[in-house]
Parts: structure tokens; C-alpha cells; sequence
């Protein structure tokens, strides 16, 4: 493995390691003002909404709907219904692939 | 329909141990999720020119899904070392408000506090959140330790035996990301100000995929969160 590879894993370590530590170091060992908390509360729904919509619909740039994304929408439904996150996955890889194999 | 999804989260009233364990008994469905996901990335790495040591390591010391796919496939697409690291930092942006989030509920001097920090992931941070402004530290460590294991032993699975795996798209192994935090957000839509939060993160992020780059995007949408100050006037009124 090449010199230029392994530098790109110890600086991702590094800017990983900054950014996980940047809020503990920076904000902790105090209380936040009290108006945070329902603001704190909100943030998992915020960023997990995010992270499904542009991993399920955005291929770099451009907002894309194929296989994957009706993989990832039939997952949503049986989850909705109680289903476990390992159900769920096997779902959204179960139509992903099927729908490609048909596809292909 | 309107059963919520079969999660454990975290409780206040446990013990460090208990919460500990719990947190590895929640955490065990996502690290099965992320032993199938950092297989893909092991195969992904090999591709791009690592060596089966090289992927294992970076999983070991970076652990940070989304920018580890990020970076090596940056680098795959022909792209030099500072737009790999680049891409990462910016997968990586969203731990800033997570941890900014986590850290009245960590003790300790800066460097403890710190390394605390470093246990964060997506679904450990979403899991130990108490709803009411702090986490369940014990509960995160469980249940991130669970999820470290399969995330190493599954690199090495994909980079020692990526040849024997296929095509990671023709498979829908893509598929598992997404899926893997709809589970997650699905568990957080509680009350109507929670669904009007993920509706408007959803919106931002979307709204920005074109004009930004991969990062800035779920980063952004942490701005839809500032909904809860709404919440907090209401109370004082």
C-alpha cells in the first residue's frame, strides 16, 4: 500500500479524533444554558433525517431515484410496523438486489 | 401502524454496569448492520488500492462509517489526498453538534472528556439520548463497544475475502446504510414536533445536495433542531 494511502488513513484518524473531541473539550464539564435542552432533544430526528434522505436519494450531487430508494422505502414501511433494524436491512437489500437482477 | 420500532434506548435509572449492558444488548442489531456495512467497505478498500492491512487499520483508528466510504471512494474516483480528507472532515461534521450535545453529560478533565467523545457514533448518540437534554454515557460506551468489534472484524472479512463477496451494488449491500438510519430515525419520530423536525432536516438537506458538497448538507440540517427553542419560549410564556 502506497505512502499517499497510508497518509489519507492517519490524517482521517486525526481530523476524526478533533472533531468526536471538539464538543466534549470545548462545552463539557458545565451545564449548558437551560434553553438548549429542547433544542439538544431535536438534533437525532434533524440529522437522521438528513443522513437517510441523502443516502437513499443524492449520488454526489444530483438527487437520484432508483433501486435502492424503493429498497430503502419498502424497509421504512416494515419498520413503521414494528419490524426489527435487522429485518428492515434485509428488506431494503432483499428489493435492492431483486430489483436489479430483473433490471439487468 | 403505529407500533414504534421494537429499539432499546437508554433509561436514567440504571446503574453504570446495567446501563453498560444494555447499551451492548441495543447495540448488537446495529453492529450486525455494520459487520454487512464495513464488509462492503473492506471489498471497497482492496479495490481502491489497500492493502487488507491498510482497511483494517483504518477502521480500527478512524471507526467513522460515512467518511471512511467517503475518502476511499474520493480516492477511487481518481481523487488526490486532500479532497479524500477533505470529504471525510466534512461526513464527519455532524459529531460537532452531537458532541457539543453529549458533553455536559461527560465528567472528567478535557482529555478524559475527549476520549469519552470518541465513542460517539450515529446510533450509540441517538440511543443514549434521555430526551430531556443529556445521555446515558454507559449506555453510549456499551453500545458502541459492541459495534467497534463487528466494524474491525468485518473489514478484515471484506478485505481478506472481498473475491469471494461480488458486486456490493448488485447485491444491495448500498441499500444497508439508509436503511440502517431510517431504523434509527423512525425510533426518534415520538411527537409532532419531532416528525416536523425530520420533515424539515430532510428538506434542507435535500434542498442542498446540489450546490454543496457530500457533508454539508446532514450538517446543515442539524439548524432545523433550533425548533426546540420554539418549545422552550412556549414553556416560559
Amino acid at each position: 500500500m502506497s505512502a499517499q494511502l497510508w497518509g489519507v488513513v492517519a490524517a482521517c484518524a486525526v481530523v476524526t479524533a478533533l472533531i468526536k473531541g471538539f464538543g466534549p473539550v470545548a462545552v463539557g464539564g458545565r451545564d449548558l444554558p437551560a434553553w438548549t435542552a429542547g433544542v439538544i432533544g431535536l438534533m437525532a430526528p434533524a440529522l437522521l433525517a438528513a443522513l437517510v434522505v441523502t443516502s437513499a436519494l443524492a449520488d454526489g450531487q444530483r438527487i437520484a431515484v432508483g433501486e435502492q430508494t424503493v429498497g430503502v422505502g419498502l424497509a421504512g414501511i416494515v419498520l413503521a410496523r414494528g419490524a426489527s433494524v435487522l429485518t428492515g436491512v434485509i428488506v431494503a437489500v432483499g428489493v435492492t438486489a431483486g430489483l436489479r437482477a430483473l433490471g439487468s | 401502524m403505529n407500533e414504534e420500532p421494537e429499539l432499546q434506548t437508554a433509561a436514567p435509572q440504571r446503574t453504570p454496569r446495567e446501563s453498560f449492558r444494555a447499551g451492548l444488548r441495543a447495540g448488537l442489531p446495529f453492529a450486525i448492520v455494520g459487520f454487512v456495512l464495513s464488509l462492503s467497505f473492506g471489498v471497497l478498500a482492496r479495490e481502491v488500492g489497500f492493502s487488507a492491512l491498510g482497511a483494517i487499520i483504518m477502521s480500527a483508528i478512524v471507526f467513522a462509517g460515512s467518511a471512511q466510504f467517503a475518502a476511499v471512494s474520493i480516492l477511487g474516483g481518481g481523487g488526490g489526498v486532500g479532497a479524500a480528507v477533505a470529504a471525510a472532515a466534512l461526513m464527519n461534521s455532524r459529531f460537532l453538534p452531537m458532541g457539543v450535545a453529549l458533553a455536559p453529560s461527560l465528567p472528567g478533565g478535557w482529555l478524559k472528556r475527549g476520549a469519552q467523545g470518541q465513542t460517539v457514533v450515529d446510533s450509540s448518540w441517538a440511543m443514549s439520548n434521555l430526551g430531556d437534554g443529556r445521555f446515558d454515557r454507559h449506555f453510549l460506551f456499551g453500545a458502541t463497544a459492541v459495534q467497534y468489534s463487528t466494524w474491525c472484524a468485518g473489514t478484515a472479512t471484506g478485505a481478506l475475502g472481498g473475491s469471494f463477496i461480488g458486486d456490493i451494488e448488485k447485491l444491495g449491500l448500498d441499500a444497508v446504510y439508509p436503511a440502517f438510519f431510517l431504523s434509527l430515525l423512525l425510533a426518534e419520530l415520538r411527537d409532532r414536533r419531532a416528525r416536523f423536525v425530520a420533515l424539515a432536516g430532510a428538506l434542507i438537506a435535500l434542498a442542498l445536495v446540489p450546490f454543496t458538497p457530500a457533508g454539508i448538507p446532514v450538517l446543515a440540517a442539524s439548524f432545523a433542531a433550533l425548533a426546540g427553542l420554539r418549545r422552550q419560549r412556549s414553556a416560559e410564556v
